[in-house]
């Protein structure tokens, strides 16, 4: 069976990622102890709060350290919604807050004009070299989005207003912007096909 | 027992009012398997089993549904509504207890994000037939707060959602308040989820053609008038994009 640990980041409703992943067969320990989170087999980044909050409190509690280390060295990740975009330098939700900087980009706001946030259901085009992600429909909760796929991922898009990135691949780190929880039996056959590569 | 099917950016079927069911998991399973997009259960915790009881049924529906849950019914403060979130909603539905404390939005919005809140606006025309009015106590009081200001000044607080529901066309089945929507609309650029009226896919599509995010229709579903999924082929075939 195989065990994955979800980083209790703060007051975020982790309980949908963790049915979610049980009904894929996995063992699910939600913690924030940190010799926990490094020893994971699987882990997950859940996605509620703001970037600016959660940002700060990974750095206090020393989870950033731990979490940068795992994702540089390819070990299995899954980050979903505010977790995708934490991997980035910034975000102009707290602009003077640094993110965990493995991608060289600024998370921006959803142009005006646009629902906001966007909170519904996508369609999902997966691009080149996708393993784990496919077409599909996805249900979004965010107000915030990546802009381009980064150099050395792969990646799907979505438009909302313009295109953004649903989701990034690389190896068994899979991060999210959409909510592959709430997504229907296309996201939950998403969480298990990283099950079964991370 | 009001369930709602709904659309949103794009697709969607919502579901309310599990709340008479005798298995609100299996229910929650079938409709999810129907192709619903969302559920949504309300007065969860007016049953005679209190808030406990509301936990449990969140937590069994959770264990079950591969879609977003709004739950609402009940919630007077932020400690009630982590309580959900942490059974399993993904979002909390609030009305009379923030139109009753104003600060319930902010709060719930600072401590768990706009979008797990949302904000349910019944509302009704007003007795002069000059615009409309929030009421509160499951349409049992009117509160003479105007219902196309409510929602924008809820907006600005924290809600990241509006449930809308008319209150006049609940349970007639003679479709959605257009009029009601369109003024909600032209209010708000958050998102908008119609209810109260919707019988027939055509309903719906009037609905998302005047603005509205997602439907939510009660009835036809639990009297087994209908499924979502045959729902989801009439608006198909009326040009609605929908999740299939």
């Amino acid at each position: 069976m195989p065990r994955v640990t979800v980083v209790r980041t703060g007051t975020a409703n982790l309980a949908s990622v963790a049915a979610a992943l049980e009904r894929g067969g996995a063992r699910v320990e939600v913690t924030a102890n940190l010799a926990s989170v490094a020893a994971a087999d699987r882990l997950v980044l859940p996605g509620v709060g703001s970037f600016g909050a959660v940002a700060r409190s990974l750095r206090g509690s020393g989870l950033a350290g731990t979490l940068v280390r795992r994702l540089a060295d390819g070990r299995p990740v899954l980050a979903v919604c505010l977790g995708l975009q934490l991997l980035a330098a910034a975000s102009e939700e707290d602009s003077g807050v640094p993110g965990l900087g493995l991608i060289d980009a600024t998370v921006t706001r959803f142009a005006p004009g646009r629902r906001v946030p966007q909170l519904g259901w996508n369609r999902v085009s997966a691009g080149p070299g996708c393993r784990l992600l496919a077409d599909g429909a996805a249900y979004f909760a965010n107000s915030y989005k990546l802009d381009r796929v980064p150099a050395g991922w792969s990646g799907a898009t979505a438009d909302h207003g313009g295109s953004f990135v649903a989701a990034l691949e690389r190896g068994p780190v899979l991060a999210c912007q959409f909510h592959p929880e709430l997504s229907g039996a296309w996201g939950q056959a998403l969480l298990e096909r990283w099950l079964e590569v991370a | 027992m009001p369930r709602r099917a709904g659309r949103a950016g794009g697709q969607g079927v919502r579901f309310q009012g599990l709340r008479d069911a005798g298995d609100p998991a299996r229910l929650a399973a079938a409709y999810a398997a129907q192709g619903a997009d969302e559920l949504v259960l309300l007065d969860v915790s007016a049953t005679p089993e209190g808030r406990g009881h509301a936990l449990a049924t969140v937590r069994a529906v959770r264990r079950v549904l591969p879609l977003p849950l709004t739950v609402g019914g009940g919630v007077r403060t932020a400690a009630a509504a982590g309580a959900l979130l942490e059974a399993g909603a993904d979002k909390v539905a609030v009305n009379t207890a923030a139109v009753e404390r104003l600060e319930l939005l902010d709060e719930l919005a600072a401590r768990f994000g706009r979008q797990c809140t949302v904000l349910a606006l019944d509302a009704a025309r007003r007795r002069d037939g000059a615009g409309w009015e929030v009421v509160i106590r499951s349409g049992r009081e009117r509160t003479g707060r105007d219902a196309v200001g409510w929602p924008r000044e809820a907006a600005v607080r924290g809600a990241g959602e509006i449930l809308l529901t008319s209150w006049d066309r609940d349970g007639t089945g003679s479709g959605y308040d257009l009029e009601l929507l369109a003024a909600v609309r032209s209010a708000v650029t958050v998102p908008i989820i119609a209810s109260g009226g919707g019988a027939t896919p055509e309903h719906m599509a009037r609905a998302l053609g005047t603005g509205a995010d997602a439907v939510l229709a009660a009835s036809i579903f639990h009297d087994g008038v209908t499924t979502v999924a045959k729902v989801k082929g009439r608006l198909a075939a009326l040009g609605v994009e929908v999740r299939r």
